[in-house]
């Protein structure tokens, strides 16, 4: 029987995704023993013909990372979905939006005018910026469209699993080609991480105390946490009680509090709404001044408490008036 | 027991006391100035000295240092006694000629002259009076043994000898106790001279200063249970270690310094809450001139005072002693104005009306009562309003503006003048008058928030506990097993509190009567699928319902306390916690319904 055929693509992401394949280190032989690596973009030319021409179901199974921002990701994704019986999405961006879902706190414009007109080493008198046709001096140029909004996987196409994380840990991706090849899937639309919250298999949750409040947050920047104590508990935001365990508490090994990368637990649907209100019942403040000084210790909530799950969250993009998109 | 016989009487004693006791049980009189049960018997002043028959002869000892013995014959009465102690009055008498305790101790004696001259004393008179001391050492000995102080000594020796504190000066280790003026037998001690510090009195908290109380002390007339009470920051025990005078004078023996505070825990079914209430602080109006101006008092302040039992023994007295000619009553203290509370204390106007008629009653003084409205709500109150009326005590509708001491006009003068507009008459009054009454509102106790926070049971506005239902459950708290009596839940008058109490004690009775609990059909749960043990819920239950379950890593509802209220979901980070019949997946199909319909 010949191997099994998978594609990797990748949409907006940073490639990071790419490099936990190669974190597999030694097992990515034994994936490639396996199985027959057709497309991936970081390591393999391969042109959109090609993958036009591949029969349904010959590929068996895409890992798609990074966010859908582009029209040229909308095409690609839709052919690969269109390809293979099982799509994977792969890391946090593909999962939930990711770091550069975040972009759906702005403006297509303002990302323009930043991109293209303020940025320093730009110089760009005409204020151009890109379009999707244009033709300089007699030659025509298209370029894929760039979307108002930055879109996690499935809201462009149904995805078969997921794979959350920025980025998966490797274990997780081996964990998760074994079940294919053995095939012992589990039901479709499932997170592969487990089902409660960071806070299960946290080494520090034995420090948590009965009861704590929070005057003002701290941060990581200006102050050492504790490396034994619950960040919490300390004064340190952390979106542990809020995300999906399973990642092998990489953050919390490196004294980080968690930043929420493997999103939230199964039955909630917006991890940052769940904190705001966990969080809010453990801040102290006596008057309006206090409370006011509380929340404002807070610097960048939206950051903070959606850092990879803008996009998939209630949320979903800042609202904006026609003119401003 | 020891026997012996004193001027013919058998007298039997326990081993170890004197002769002195001995008589004293047996009822026979020996004369001492030097004697106090307190102290250890030191024979100084020798009046006591009887007569003891030894063998064939007789001898004339101190009673007072001499234990009594087995087959002991003493005469107390014999002319050998009765001569000499007239010599030792005629020589104290010639030491302290001016002495009225020492002259009457020699007139008791039969001796009225001294044939002896005052001796040539070393001046005394920079520590205890120049006459009187007889240098029987009881200040001294006080000082030094009862009180572990040691402000006092002696100093020099034969004629010389005199009591001192060192170097003559006033000494800082003095407390200003004043035992030892206390003991000294002839009032010699000038205390002022031995002291640095003056004594400060210690203002009964019961009569709101208006007299002074003792370290111990019984806190007020009705204390339950009626046993005096040690202050620990004023008793000399608990300041030298010494003292302890109140224990050798109880005649039962019940007083322990050594007792200390205890908190004792007590597992019950059911807590009624009557922790009442505080009077409104009348020094935060200070235009009302509490605290500052001379008779002017807060209600309970009067209510003392015209009290039987109380520091004037009912007479409404001003400051200097005499009854007042006129009396304003103001009405509204610290309730019913937005700058301080803005709710009705209710008891007020009643009980102005009962100061109203006391004044009348037993002064005969104008009465002015400043209202804003009169609230006679109760049985039998409007009638009592229609009574005081008809004694002619005045009602003049109008907040009181400012008392004040500043006269304006010769009558003024002298007397706290109260402002206030007369809405009746439309026009500005000034009251001259002697005492002004300040019937001050209710507030909750300062710790009734924290009170609340351990019992899980909320504050209304205004500060008093909140019931579970105004109408329908106006004696339960929102948690089962607590109720209310009386004023901690809100302002009421003696038959109100008295019914809520009944209504409080059938609540908790019929709990235990029953044996079971209700419980709410509407409690939340968490899923222990769900839940990582984060125990954010723990703290946030206000019921105390929820528990880290540290074997199983996971938070567990206690279902019997759970009330339903739903803040463990709404704060449950990961989704772990469920309110029944209120789960998301419900609320949020209502609303797509909601919206797909519109």
């Amino acid at each position: 029987m010949a191997k099994p055929k998978v594609a990797f693509y990748w949409c907006a992401s940073c490639g990071g995704c790419e490099e936990t394949i190669v974190d597999l280190a030694e097992d990515v032989l034994k994936v490639v023993e396996a199985v027959d690596i057709v497309l991936w973009p970081v390591a393999l030319d391969y042109k959109l013909e090609h993958v036009k021409a591949w029969q349904p179901g010959e590929v068996t199974v895409a890992f798609i990372n990074g966010t859908v921002r582009l029209s040229e990701q909308l095409e690609w994704v839709r052919l690969l979905r269109e390809k293979c019986p099982f799509v994977i999405a792969f890391g946090s961006c593909a999962h939930l939006g990711g770091i550069p879902g975040l972009a759906n706190a702005t403006s297509r414009a303002e990302i323009f005018a930043n991109k293209y007109h303020r940025s320093p080493t730009i110089d760009n008198p005409q204020k151009a910026v890109p379009l999707i046709s244009s033709s300089v001096d007699g030659h025509h140029l298209d370029l894929p469209e760039f979307f108002k909004d930055a879109k996690p996987l499935d809201q462009v196409i149904p995805v078969d699993y997921y794979l959350p994380g920025c980025p998966p840990p490797p274990e997780n991706v081996a964990a998760a080609f074994t079940a294919i090849l053995e095939n012992k899937l589990p039901p479709k639309c499932s997170v592969i991480g487990v089902d409660k919250a960071l806070c299960e298999s946290c080494p520090r949750n034995e420090t948590k105390p009965d009861d704590f409040t929070i005057t003002r947050f701290k941060r990581v920047a200006t102050s050492t946490p504790d490396p034994e104590k619950c960040f919490l508990a300390e004064g340190f935001l952390c979106m542990g009680p809020a995300t999906r365990g399973g990642c092998g508490e990489r953050c919390i090994k490196g004294n980080m509090p968690c930043r929420g990368c493997f999103g939230p637990t199964p039955d909630t649907l917006d991890a940052g709404l769940k904190m705001i209100s966990a969080i809010a019942s453990h801040g102290e403040a006596d008057t309006e001044e206090a409370a006011k000084a509380f929340a404002d210790s807070l610097v960048d909530p939206l950051g903070t408490l959606y850092r990879f799950s803008l996009p998939a969250s209630m949320l979903r993009r800042r609202a904006m008036a026609g003119a401003e998109q | 027991m020891i026997q012996l016989t004193i001027d013919g009487k058998k007298v039997s004693v326990e081993p170890g006391q004197t002769v002195l006791d001995a008589a004293r049980e047996g009822n026979i009189p020996i004369p001492t100035l030097c004697s106090h049960e307190s102290l250890i018997p030191y024979g100084a002043c020798r009046l006591c000295i009887v007569e003891v028959r030894h063998r064939n002869k007789t001898r004339l000892l101190a009673s007072c240092t001499l234990p009594a013995a087995e087959g002991m014959e003493v005469t107390t009465n014999s002319e050998k006694v009765i001569r000499t102690r007239r010599m030792l009055a005629e020589l104290l008498l010639a030491r302290c000629p001016e002495s009225k305790a020492i002259r009457n101790i020699a007139a008791q004696l039969g001796v009225e002259k001294t044939r002896f001259g005052k001796p040539h004393l070393k001046d005394n008179s920079a520590i205890v009076g120049t006459d009187g001391c007889i240098l029987c050492g009881m200040c001294v000995r006080v000082c030094n043994d009862i009180l572990k102080i040691g402000a006092l000594g002696f100093e020099g020796r034969g004629a010389s000898r005199r009591v001192v504190t060192p170097f003559e000066k006033p000494s800082e280790v003095c407390l200003s106790c004043g035992a030892c003026s206390f003991v000294c037998p002839t009032g010699a001690i000038e205390h002022h001279r031995i002291r640095l510090h003056k004594p400060e009195p210690i203002p009964a908290e019961f009569e709101y200063g208006m007299v002074n109380r003792k370290p111990i002390n019984i806190p007020f007339p009705q204390a339950v249970p009626r046993v005096p009470v040690i202050d620990p920051d004023t008793c000399m025990n608990f300041r030298t270690g010494g003292c302890k005078i109140c224990e050798d004078n109880c005649g039962v023996h019940a007083i322990d310094h050594a007792q200390q505070e205890k908190i004792e825990q007590v597992e019950v079914g059911a807590i009624i809450v009557a922790t009442g209430f505080e009077l409104f602080d009348s020094r935060k109006l200070g235009r009302y001139g509490y605290g500052k101006l001379d008779n002017v008092l807060h209600a309970l302040e009067f209510e003392r005072m015209s009290h039987a039992s109380g520091p004037t023994g009912g007479k409404i007295l001003t400051k200097n002693g005499q009854p007042p000619k006129a009396v304003a009553i103001l009405h509204c203290i610290g309730s019913r104005d937005e700058n301080t509370n803005e709710y009705c204390s209710r008891v007020c106007c009643m009980y102005s009306l009962k100061f109203a008629h006391l004044v009348k009653e037993k002064t005969n003084a104008e009465v002015y009562n400043l209202y804003i409205d009169m609230r006679a709500f109760g049985k039998g109150y409007e009638e009592f309003y229609k009574r005081i009326l008809g004694e002619g005590v005045h009602f003049i509708r109008g907040k009181c503006a400012e008392v004040t001491s500043a006269a304006r006009t010769p009558e003024e003068k002298g007397k706290l003048i109260v402002v206030a507009e007369d809405t009746l008459l439309g026009m500005t009054r000034r009251l001259p008058v002697d005492m002004v009454i300040l019937s001050a509102g209710l507030i909750p106790g300062k710790d009734s928030d924290k009170l609340g926070r351990i019992l899980g049971i909320s504050c209304s506005q205004g500060g008093f506990f909140l019931e579970k239902h105004p109408k329908l459950a106006p004696v339960d708290a929102i948690n089962d097993g607590i109720f209310f009596a009386g004023a901690c839940q809100g302002p009421k008058d003696i038959p109100d509190a008295v019914a809520q109490g009944a209504a409080a004690a059938a609540g908790a009775l019929s709990l235990i009567d029953k044996g079971k609990v209700v419980l709410e059909p509407i409690t939340a749960e968490i899923d222990e699928k769900r839940c990582a043990g984060c125990q954010l819920c723990v703290a946030n239950c206000p019921y105390g319902a929820i528990e880290y379950n540290k074997e199983k890593k996971i938070s567990i509802v206690t279902e019997e306390l759970c009330k339903g209220c739903g803040t463990c979901v709404a704060g449950c980070p990961s989704g772990a916690a469920r309110q029944k019949n209120f789960e998301d997946v419900q609320i949020l199909a209502e609303i797509e319904g909601i919206l797909t319909a519109s």
